[in-house]
């Protein structure tokens, strides 16, 4: 499903002097549908940069980064669109929505995105919420208001809300307290039940090694740091 | 990180569709030796919207000026998608056709509302306009779709009668939004639309135009200095610098792994909150 | 009492010309404001030099000529102009309608219907009707020759938004044949419905150079929704002198006390009535 093939990238700083960082080269990694592969390495090893990557957030310098038919390293930007908003999803640590919008419109959103209908959308929003113990009364509010740990919450029902083929997942554990944990973990091996190919970055390792398949350490791509 | 909102401004299924709205082929526009803007050349597709950035003199708003058919380009091509006959390159169509594009499928909002309204003609006034021009003749339907319109943009209908002048600036812009979208638009064209405003006015005008380009399918390309409206509003972005586009793409990508000296500068000069 | 000093008329012929060439095309596309080299004239604008110019352009030595100012012939403006043509084109004039040839008006229409052998000349202040919504005439004469005339509408909406009907009750915008939206100069609406008629109408617009024309049996249509109809209203009330109550009628307070009576605005209509033996409400105390 995800087939990552040879992968550099380097950061230009043009004001400041030119200089050329190289943070990666000859990635290369594949995962399968239903398999789960964590990202490991110190931290500034590359984990995330690979992740923004994958997803088409930062620019790929040279190799292919195949997500089904589409090559993310050379699509265009409107074939990315079309892919972030049906293939590959991505749970970020943070939360970022626009003001004023209800969380239960903002979980339901990327189902909308898809053609969903919308009382099947706002049904499976529901569910995850509850899931995630959510109060019913916050539904109809902004999540902008929320606490930062009802936000990463409302963020993973969010990513989890579309059945993506392909998720990256980043810390999605993090800062939970245990039955939110254990709940997110359960959503991730649901994914994987239906096949979904899934990245992650999990500091916290018991929840790894519940979750994760294999562990690939991106600081063998990782250039020396020479310069 | 900004990948939530991208996924949620992505298009509809349903709009899925394979020809551009909008293709801009290898356009041109000198002021004498001047060049205003140069080479640019991009497809848009129906549903999504671009953003240009780039700061004052840049050649954004020349180029926003060539698309939308207020200035003649030098050279170049706009390919608009009509409805009746496809593809037709609005450059070199007759006026009176871009004129009615003008005020049915295109819509332009500009920077200051003065100069996209009637200040002397009320707010249902101004809504009803482009109905009237395209020959809507009867005033009860008129002035629901106005009072329809009015509650969109969040103006309360008791205001119907009033004029702009009597408006916040805020709601002045919202109004000249109203008035462009009432015919149903493909095509927005944005002027600096938050400039001149304050933040917490802008946030509530974006919110409100992220809602209307979704729910009506809408094509936009915005202008704007503000990066902070770009990664709001739109899905891609293209950087001018005198008179060139120096970067362009997804707009997180640009934002987040900007290429070009001088989009790493714009980028690294705003401020965080 | 004659002055010799002049050209028939008081233009040169070479203006005369150039003004006929004007009408000419003014004629051919009926409700389209032709420019055309406005001269002084002895007597200031506002005053009808429009009119008087197109006046001086059709008038031939064997014509009777007429002048009403709203609708009177006995008012300073229409006796001023009368004499005015008398001195410099020695034509015969009248106060009746029916008699004259080219009858030059202000802000209405005679009552008796006009014939194919008459021309009426109108005064017009501001010929683009266009003008207080849109004051480029760049852009009105744009909007005028792609035929994009909404914002005459918009202008009809907000006498409706503001009074909940057209309010609008002179200079009340029309289409001409289907195609030119025109200002019919500051006539009552209620003479609206008459610009269709058999006799040559033009329109001399001094100050802004304007000269337009509606021919014979022209369409002419009011504006109006079809939610709000166009209606050609006058006040409700017959002639005090001569009982018409199909007329458009001047108020004119009678006294201190707040007395009042309606009159014809056409004097000569309505002393034709009076003479044909109809009597109103206050003929006997006010006949005089």
């Amino acid at each position: 499903m995800i087939r990552i093939e040879n992968v550099s990238k380097s950061f230009a700083l043009h004001n400041q002097g030119g200089a050329v960082i190289e943070v990666m080269t000859g990635a290369t990694l594949a995962v399968a549908p239903g398999e789960c592969v964590a990202l490991t390495g110190n931290s500034g090893a590359g984990k995330s940069t690979l992740m923004r990557m994958i997803y088409g957030n930062y620019l790929t310098a040279s190799g292919s980064i195949r997500i089904g038919d589409i090559d993310v390293a050379s699509a265009a930007p409107r074939e990315i669109l079309e892919l972030r908003r049906t293939t590959l999803g991505y749970v970020s640590q943070f939360l970022r929505v626009v003001p004023r919008v209800a969380t239960l419109e903002v979980v339901a959103e990327p189902l909308l995105a898809v053609g969903t209908d919308r009382e099947a959308a706002l049904a499976r929003a529901r569910d995850l919420l509850t899931r995630l113990n959510i109060p019913e009364t916050l539904w109809g509010l902004s999540p902008t208001t929320f606490s930062g740990g009802e936000q990463q919450r409302v963020n993973i029902a969010r990513g989890f809300a579309h059945t993506y083929p392909a998720m990256l997942l980043d810390e999605p554990t993090a800062s939970l307290d245990a039955t939110n944990r254990d709940t997110v973990l359960t959503l991730i091996e649901e994914a994987k039940g239906r096949c979904a190919a899934i990245i992650g970055i999990f500091h916290d390792a018991p929840a790894r090694d519940r979750v994760a398949d294999r562990e690939v350490d991106v600081s063998a791509y990782t250039p020396a740091r020479a310069a | 990180m900004t990948e939530t909102m991208h996924s949620e401004v992505a298009h509809r299924a349903d709009e899925r569709a394979p020809a551009p709205l909008l293709s801009v082929r290898d356009i041109r526009k000198t002021y004498g030796s001047y060049v205003g803007c140069t080479d640019v050349s991009f497809d848009l597709y129906p549903g999504e919207v671009m953003g240009i950035v780039g700061e004052s003199g840049s050649g954004k708003s020349t180029l926003l000026n060539c698309l939308a058919g207020h200035l003649a380009p030098d050279r170049g091509e706009v390919l608009f998608d009509t409805r009746a006959e496809g593809p037709r390159d609005t450059v070199t169509m007759s006026e009176p056709e871009r004129r009615m594009l003008s005020r049915t499928d295109w819509a332009f909002v500009h920077q200051n509302p003065r100069d996209g309204l009637r200040m002397g003609v009320s707010a249902g006034g101004n809504v009803g306009e482009r109905l009237m021009a395209v020959g809507a003749r009867n005033y009860g339907a008129i002035r629901e779709s106005a009072t329809d319109w009015l509650g969109r943009v969040e103006i309360a209908d008791t205001r119907i009668d009033d004029r702009p002048s009597a408006f916040s600036g805020g709601m002045q812009q919202r109004l000249q939004i109203a008035r462009n979208l009432v015919t149903g638009p493909r095509l927005v064209f944005m002027d600096e639309p938050t400039g001149g405003l304050d933040v917490s006015v802008q946030a509530r005008l974006l919110d409100l135009m992220r809602g209307l380009v979704r729910e009506m399918g809408l094509s936009a390309i915005i202008v704007t200095h503000d990066l902070a409206v770009v990664r709001l509003l739109a899905h891609r972005l293209m950087v001018m610098k005198s008179g060139h586009v120096v970067e362009a793409g997804l707009t997180d990508q640009v934002l987040d792994d900007p290429q070009h000296a001088y989009t790493q500068l714009l980028v690294s000069s705003v401020l965080q909150v | 009492m004659t002055d010799q000093a002049y050209n028939f008329a008081y233009l040169d012929e070479q203006t005369k010309r150039m003004i006929r060439r004007a009408i000419l095309k003014g004629v051919a596309i009926p409700g389209y404001q032709v420019p055309f080299a406005s001269r002084e004239m002895p007597m200031p604008y506002g005053w009808g030099t429009g009119g008087v110019q197109v006046s001086a352009a059709c008038l031939t030595p064997s014509d009777t000529f007429k002048v009403i100012d709203q609708g009177a012939d006995d008012t300073t403006n229409a006796v001023s102009i009368r004499k005015f043509f008398e001195r410099t084109a020695q034509v015969a004039t009248t106060e009746h309608t029916a008699e004259a040839t080219v009858i030059q008006t202000r802000h209405r229409i005679p009552e008796a219907p006009l014939g194919e052998d008459q021309i009426l000349v109108y005064q017009v202040p501001i010929p683009e009707p266009l003008r207080f919504l849109e004051p480029r005439e760049t852009e009105t004469r744009k909007m005028h020759s792609l035929e994009e005339y909404g914002l005459m509408h918009v202008k009809l909406y907000e006498d409706i938004a503001r009074h909940g009907h057209i309010a609008t009750s002179y200079a009340y915008p029309v289409k001409v044949e289907g195609r030119y939206v025109m200002d019919p100069s500051p006539i009552p609406k209620f003479d609206n419905p008459k610009l269709e008629m058999a006799a040559i109408q033009l329109f001399g617009a001094g100050r802004e150079q304007r000269i337009y024309a509606i021919p014979p049996y022209t369409r002419v249509v009011s504006l109006d929704f079809e939610d709000h109809p166009f209606d050609p209203s006058k006040a409700d009330h017959p002639c005090d002198l001569c009982g018409a109550d199909h007329t458009y009628l001047d108020e004119v307070i009678v006294d201190d006390a707040g007395g009042r009576m309606f009159v014809c605005s056409d004097t000569d209509y309505c002393a034709g009535r009076q003479a044909a033996g109809h009597r109103g409400r206050l003929s006997e105390e006010d006949a005089a």
